[in-house]
């Protein structure tokens, strides 16, 4: 195929998207709808995943002691922890760390103080805070530690965050789901009025295709400038979808970092434009395309 | 060499437009193919360009066998064969020189080719005056030769004629006929479907009859008779 024949191809595919310029609107409309609701769920993952990240970065495990369990007993623990593989780092918190530690969390708490002074004796115990490689593997070194028995240790918490963030992870699985399956729905709509477009460009270019066939042009040739057509809506969709989320993005920005601090979202869409640019494209092309190619079988004969 | 090896074309399994069809048309022919309505002749022809499969038999052109040629290949079997139908089917939104062009786009031609080609071609059937014209704005004689100069533009061996002058009234029926055998005369073979008598007994050339879908009669000159 030369140059020139693309050209031409291209050529008919504008001319067949300009003649039927109103349904080729609604039909890159409805392609627009499809992938605004890709793109939500572009960013919907991006910010559950910053707020799984963040929430998992604050878990830990800590192994407490008996309040007789001596120094060399506890270190000799942090030993056999520190050369687990898992394990990223360990910190021994002694009886008096935590001690003063306490103090310091309620020193404006009078009642607090005078309960300790009455007490006389530190009351609360030594510990080891655990952190891991990775977070998923939290329940296995806390099963791990709780077998092996250490002398000493009086309890392992392994913390409650962990509910939270399994919460967190099962709320932004479902709505990645039901997302999904909504721009699945879409994107079934989107194919079907694509499909119809160019069934109707096809009726409308009867007599030039049927010219085209008597003097011999190919069938590549005659397809070209519905695929060209088909191009266009997944294209003209995904740069107007772009070209919509930059205003959209500044605007919610400011309210998605107060749901999530460590998740600016005009940032992260122009750090990632390229890559969103590349997934709206291509799965706006494919949709157009494919349904286009589905039409010619259907209703262009060569 | 066209040559219709027993052919037979049946709708449906039952209604028959072409049975056992043998004919052999030699290179720069004129051959005249005539009969009623409905007596195969517009079949014959769509059996050639591949519009239609015959239900039996096989169609060669020089050693090709275009009743064998896979779909995605039929495009070579067309270029060889030039087209012109009573209706002309010329595009209204384009010139007389665009509708010519036009099946030099299609069959992947050069943009320079097609600006030497298609003048000479309009000046061939006598329309070099008219090129910027659009079909709406000519006769039905005239559409009639931008249909015939865009079937040679592509230089094919073969023009098949579908009725061409069934539109048009005995003035432009005449220019047309003498077209057709102005460009039989420059080597290229040139098949006729007709119904009018007048026609085909002034071209006194060969005349193949058709009734029912079949052969009775085939004269190398002949009037028509039947």
């Amino acid at each position: 195929m030369t140059g020139t024949t693309i050209q031409r191809m291209i050529a008919a595919g504008l001319l067949a998207f300009k003649r039927n310029a109103w349904l080729s609107t609604a039909t890159v409309m409805v392609f627009g709808l499809t992938l605004f609701v890709l793109g939500n769920l572009v960013f919907v993952g991006a910010i559950a995943n910053t707020a799984l990240h963040s929430l998992e970065s604050k878990i830990d495990i800590s192994v407490y002691f008996n309040q007789d369990a001596s120094e060399a007993q506890i270190l000799a623990v942090r030993r056999d922890l520190d050369a687990l593989p898992d394990i990223r780092e360990t910190v021994y918190i002694s009886r008096e760390d935590a001690l003063a530690r306490f103090r310091d969390q309620h020193k404006d708490d009078a009642l607090i103080a005078s309960a300790l002074t009455e007490l006389g004796d530190n009351p609360l115990q030594a510990s080891i805070m655990i952190r891991a490689h990775d977070p998923m593997r939290y329940g296995a070194i806390s099963e791990a530690l709780a077998k092996k028995n250490y002398l000493g240790v009086s309890k392992i918490n392994y913390s409650e965050n962990q509910a939270v963030i399994n919460r967190l992870a099962s709320i932004a699985s479902t709505v990645r789901g039901s997302g999904a399956v909504l721009a699945l729905f879409l994107a079934f709509i989107a194919g079907l009025v694509a499909f119809n477009t160019i069934r109707l460009a096809i009726y409308t270019m009867r007599e030039e295709i049927g010219i085209m066939r008597l003097v011999g042009a190919t069938a590549w040739f005659i397809r070209g400038p519905f695929l060209i057509s088909g191009f266009l809506y997944g294209i003209v969709a995904a740069v107007a979808v772009t070209a919509v989320f930059f205003p959209l993005a500044w605007l919610i920005s400011p309210k998605i970092t107060l749901l999530v601090p460590d998740f600016n979202l005009f940032a992260y869409f122009l750090t990632n434009l390229l890559q969103f640019f590349t997934i709206m494209s291509v799965t706006g092309v494919v949709l157009g395309v494919g349904s286009s190619y589905l039409a010619m079988r259907r209703y262009l004969a060569i | 060499m066209i040559f219709f090896d027993n052919i037979s074309k049946i709708y449906n399994h039952a209604s028959v437009a072409l049975r056992n069809i043998t004919l052999r048309i030699e290179p720069k022919e004129f051959v005249s193919v005539v009969g009623s309505s409905g007596s195969g002749k517009t079949t014959l022809l769509k059996l050639l360009i591949r519009e239609e499969d015959p239900t039996e038999g096989s169609i060669f052109l020089d050693g090709m066998e275009v009743s064998a040629v896979a779909h995605r290949d039929l495009h070579h079997v067309r270029r060889r064969i030039g087209t012109v139908f009573q209706d002309y089917k010329l595009l209204p939104t384009k010139t007389a020189a665009e509708n010519v062009a036009f099946a030099m786009e299609a069959a992947g031609r050069g943009d320079a080719e097609i600006e030497e080609d298609v003048p000479q071609v309009l000046e061939l059937v006598g329309l070099y005056d008219k090129m910027d014209n659009f079909p709406h704005e000519l006769s039905g004689g005239v559409k009639q030769r931008v249909a015939i100069a865009r079937a040679l533009v592509n230089r094919p061996e073969v023009i098949l004629a579908d009725e061409p002058t069934g539109n048009l009234d005995p003035v432009n029926t005449w220019e047309i006929i003498k077209l057709l055998q102005k460009i039989n005369g420059l080597g290229t073979t040139v098949m006729l479907a007709t119904h009018d008598k007048e026609v085909i007994n002034a071209i006194d050339k060969r005349v193949i009859v058709l009734d029912k879908g079949e052969v009775i009669s085939d004269k190398e000159r002949g009037k028509y008779l039947v």
